[in-house]
């Protein structure tokens, strides 16, 4: 291939405003539930009220003589349907326990909400009052509900068709770490809480299928991060084949990992298309969501910290119980195991082990959700730092600054064994510490100490990194992961001069479409507004990968590049040919090849593609055509970073928190569009902040799910949250032709220990070293009480 | 099924509905107005707010027969006609101001969002900081963190100012 040149940048690092957004604003949308097809069914799915359960009786006979009902089906009555169970692409040991995952459950319920029977209506109303109608008889078993009880010998059992409720333990040692621990001077332990989170996109799920028509193939639009995984998955579980199945993710709202999993719902839709020959849909209602969307988090972490005498980082040692719930969905495994490559973050260290014991229990399964074993990694590492600094009585910044990377020392591997291309953890930490005021806000915490004041102020740090640009193929088969990494896309010149981008990458509210079309814009010198981006329909982006682990622009970004920089090639040889020049002799640059020297001599893009539309007139060795594809398969992760900081006001005396500021400076290499990233970083921020502070699901010792719907699981609105000052420093990848990092998890990852920093920080003089997540009022106060003396008598 | 007349968007519509058919669902699914959308089923998270008779309601908390003989105003009908090749001139400086601004991610929560933020500016033309988040306490966003919304907000308050006193 010719070397390409260098075009001038004018779009890429400059803030466009979103082509996304004309339609969103002004309500012309095509979410999923919008669709209406002629014809159509609604089904509504009866579910568990039972955490564990044996299914004893289902009879649907009295639904079906409900007005408007098609059909209604048990479990055992679509038995026959499912080529197997719903998919874990992620088996993480050889031995690794994975109940069987019937969409519709036959003789066992595993959670509430677990699906037990359909009915098809012709109506969504008609639906949902003929599920009333439908018999179920249970009989109760124990519901598993705590981890380590799960594991104690004896324990029911989660699921009767298994022996155990060990899904895994799986197991990563790094270095010596007897020799480490036997031989330091400071060892810290902890035990953190990452607490269950839901997802909570704004759109719920919906999904609608349609039987074939005019071709042979099944139609399904479903509200899905990765279609293209969707569909695979689908054909696989369904018994329809791939390439008879089409299926679109028109707009999504949001994800978050919640819409990265191939559901049951989903499944169910196709299979009743399939029998019934009409277009079927589902919309989940948020409260059903709750139940039967996956949820996020919950690690027990045993962590520990080894120093030398001189605060010198030697090793650590992590022990997870993560709670797959009752299903191992997509990547349930995976998830934790993430966390073997981040608890050392951005320190260095001899020795780490890391063992991670994935549990079963009749909760709703967990998934990938924003930031995916990174947010539980970050968290311990970053609280632990705190609690070590405070034990071995420096100054947390300090602590911090002795045992990172520093940025002369990249290239550098790390004691997980990856190599973190490029950072500056102190030029990021500068910059945040100045626009924080930290030692100003330190003076005043001071002064308010020794005032006793009621409420304190309380600073807390993060200093961050996390791995994107999810991932180099191989090193996802080495974890055992069912796919590769890669990403693609295909650049379509059309004989007017316009551009059609597609790309295998997902969005649900990201912007690639204007993200994908600066890139393009500048490397091929076409205006950014002649550049359309399809997506999200496996019938025109043939081939992806989807968006989820902050892998769209690192990967997809980097396989549009690759694209354009393959038409550039191309129209080079045929700019060439018709300027009769030797192809060595052309400039390209802003859209224009030049014959160096002969300002006059040239020819635009655009006049190649229409010339080569023609194709009257090309060079013979030649396809006539500038079309190109690229698939992408990255060499290596990507590693942005960053210091956030907080400052937190804690009454003393109530509990309540209060955020008074957040600086964020976030290091995510090179940078398309500025006001889209800040938007990502600010999205990340409130979902960090709202796991420190405000959200947790709670189920009860039966296995009920107590924050059942959004009245009791708090969401943060705008009055909950504050206004966020973030900033950047811009340390260029090197593993990708962009420059690009990642920075649709950041904000998520870094936040939460930055604001519980923040609490135990402000509390630390009246002996309190740990505040449960959430920080609500009562877990602080409830951490003030513990921690004072008998007497009463606060420091 | 009883019969209900009301303004939508300006034009008139009339239709026999089942009495306890939401709102948002006669919008939704009859008129096939599918720009006002629905988050939740507790009333919480106000994707589905629209106007009727001119204040900003939750549209899943009112029944269609409720709002028989009312107008309704939704996204829908927020832009005005715009010249030819940018559909932004008529656009509603909320509209405006939420893609300026960057208001919006997946946009889920935009139109209930605009519709709320729009009330808001009627009682109150210009809102601090604290008070756009207090105002839109009603409106869950997951994406954009509210920052962007706040901005816009402001941003648009300060247009319909201007176009108020010019």
């Amino acid at each position: 291939m010719t070397a390409v040149d260098t075009p001038t940048t004018s779009n890429v690092g400059t803030t466009k405003l979103r082509k996304e957004d004309a339609h969103l604003v002004t309500g012309r949308t095509q979410w999923t539930d919008n669709i209406q097809l002629t014809g159509m069914l609604h089904v509504a799915v009866v579910r568990s009220p039972m955490a564990h359960a044996r299914v004893t009786k289902v009879d649907v006979s009295a639904a079906l003589e409900q007005p408007g009902v098609v059909a209604a089906f048990s479990g055992a009555d679509l038995a026959d349907q499912w080529a197997g169970g719903l998919p874990c692409a992620w088996p993480v040991t050889e031995d690794m326990q994975s109940p069987t995952h019937l969409p519709i459950a036959t003789d066992e319920v595993r959670h509430v909400g677990d699906a037990v029977a359909v009915v098809v209506a012709d109506s969504r109303y008609g639906a949902a009052d003929a599920t009333e109608f439908i018999d179920v008889e249970y009989e109760p078993l124990t519901a598993v509900v705590d981890m380590e009880a799960a594991l104690a010998d004896g324990s029911p059992l989660t699921d009767t068709q298994l022996d155990t409720n060990r899904s895994f333990t799986w197991q990563k040692i790094d270095g010596d770490v007897d020799a480490a621990f036997g031989s330091a001077a400071h060892v810290v332990e902890r035990r953190f809480i990452n607490q269950r989170l839901i997802p909570t996109a704004i759109e719920p799920r919906a999904v609608v299928c349609a039987p074939p028509r005019e071709h042979r193939e099944y139609t399904m639009w479903s509200a899905t991060q990765v279609p293209h995984i969707l569909r695979l998955m689908l054909a696989l579980t369904c018994g329809v084949p791939e390439h008879e199945l089409r299926v679109i993710a028109p707009d999504v709202g949001g994800g978050f990992g919640s819409k990265l999993n191939v559901y049951a719902e989903e499944a169910i839709c196709l299979v009743l298309a399939k029998r019934l020959g009409k277009p079927i849909k589902w919309t989940e209602s948020r409260s059903e969501g709750y139940q039967a969307t996956i949820h996020g988090r919950d690690q027990i972490q045993d962590v520990a910290l080894a120093f030398n005498e001189d605060h010198t980082l030697r090793g650590m040692k992590v022990e997870l119980h993560a709670d797959m719930g009752a299903y191992l969905q997509l990547v349930t495994p995976g998830v934790p195991l993430l966390g073997a490559f981040m608890f050392n973050a951005i320190y260095k260290m001899d020795a780490l082990s890391f063992t991670c014991h994935g549990v079963l229990t009749n909760k709703t399964p967990t998934d990938a959700y924003r930031g995916a074993g990174r947010p539980e990694a970050t968290y311990a590492i970053e609280r632990l730092m705190d609690e070590a600094a405070n034990e071995l009585g420096v100054e947390p910044f300090e602590l911090r600054e002795r045992n990172w990377i520093k940025h002369e020392e990249f290239p550098y591997t790390t004691v997980a064994g990856i190599e973190y291309d490029s950072g500056n953890y102190e030029a990021a930490t500068a910059k945040a510490k100045e626009l924080f005021d930290y030692d100003g806000l330190r003076a005043e915490q001071q002064r308010r100490r020794e005032q006793g004041d009621k409420v304190q102020l309380g600073i807390g740090i993060s200093t961050f990194t996390e791995m994107c640009g999810l991932a180099p193929s191989r090193v996802l088969g080495s974890l055992s992961y069912g796919a590769g990494g890669w990403e693609h896309a295909s650049v379509r010149m059309l004989p007017s001069g316009k551009v059609e981008v597609i790309t295998g990458t997902s969005p649900h509210g990201q912007g690639h479409v204007t993200s994908w079309s600066q890139i393009a814009a500048d490397a091929l010198g076409i205006p950014f507004e002649d550049i359309e981006v399809r997506h999200g329909d496996t019938a025109v982006a043939h081939k992806g990968m989807d968006t989820y682990g902050s892998r769209s622009l690192v990967v997809g970004g980097y396989a549009v590049q690759v694209a354009c920089d393959k038409v550039v090639a191309k129209a080079k040889r045929v700019a060439a040919h018709l300027l009769e020049a030797a192809e060595d002799d052309l400039e390209f640059d802003a859209g224009t090849f030049q014959v160096k020297g002969s300002p006059d001599a040239n020819t635009s893009m655009q006049d190649v593609a229409l010339a080569i539309f023609a194709a009257h007139d090309y060079p013979e060795d030649m396809e006539p055509s500038l079309d190109s594809d690229a698939t992408v398969d990255p060499e290596n992760f990507s590693y942005p970073h960053g210091t956030h900081l907080c400052a937190t006001e804690v009454d003393t005396e109530t509990g309540a928190v209060t955020i008074r500021s957040y600086v964020a400076v976030d290091d995510v290499g090179t940078v398309i569009n500025p006001q889209i990233v800040e938007g990502q970083v600010h999205g990340g921020l409130a979902q960090g902040i709202a796991q420190a502070l405000y959200e947790e699901a709670v189920y009860d010792a039966e296995g009920q799910l107590k924050t059942g719907s959004l009245l009791d699981y708090f969401v943060p609105a705008a009055p909950d949250l504050p206004h966020f000052t973030t900033d950047r420093t811009e340390t260029p990848a090197t593993t990708n032709p962009l420059g690009v990092k990642g920075v649709g998890e950041a904000g998520t990852i870094a936040s939460t220990p930055a604001v519980i920093n923040a609490v135990v920080d402000a509390l630390r003089p009246m002996g309190v070293n740990d505040v449960l997540m959430p920080a609500s009022p009562q877990n602080v106060w409830n951490a003030i009480q513990a921690a004072a003396p008998a007497d009463g008598g606060a420091a | 099924m009883t019969r209900v007349e009301m303004t939508v968007d300006g034009e008139p519509c009339e239709h026999e509905v089942e009495p306890r058919l939401l709102l948002v669902h006669y919008l939704r699914d009859v008129l096939e107005k599918t720009g006002t959308n629905i988050g939740c089923d507790t009333s919480n998270c106000g994707a589905c707010t629209v106007h009727l008779d001119g204040r900003s309601v939750k549209s899943c908390t009112v029944l269609a027969v409720q709002a028989d003989g009312s107008q309704v105003d939704t996204v829908e009908g927020l832009a005005g006609p715009s010249s030819d090749g940018d559909e932004t001139d008529g656009w509603h400086p909320l509209q405006k101001a939420f893609h300026t601004e960057h208001g919006l991610q997946c946009g889920y929560c935009t139109p209930g969002m605009i519709m709320a933020a729009k009330d808001l500016l009627e009682e109150n033309p210009d809102p601090d900081e604290t008070e756009v988040r207090e105002g839109l306490e009603g409106n869950l966003c997951r994406c954009t963190g509210y920052v962007n919304i706040v901005k816009a907000v402001r941003t648009a308050a300060a247009e319909l100012r201007e176009g108020a006193s010019s």
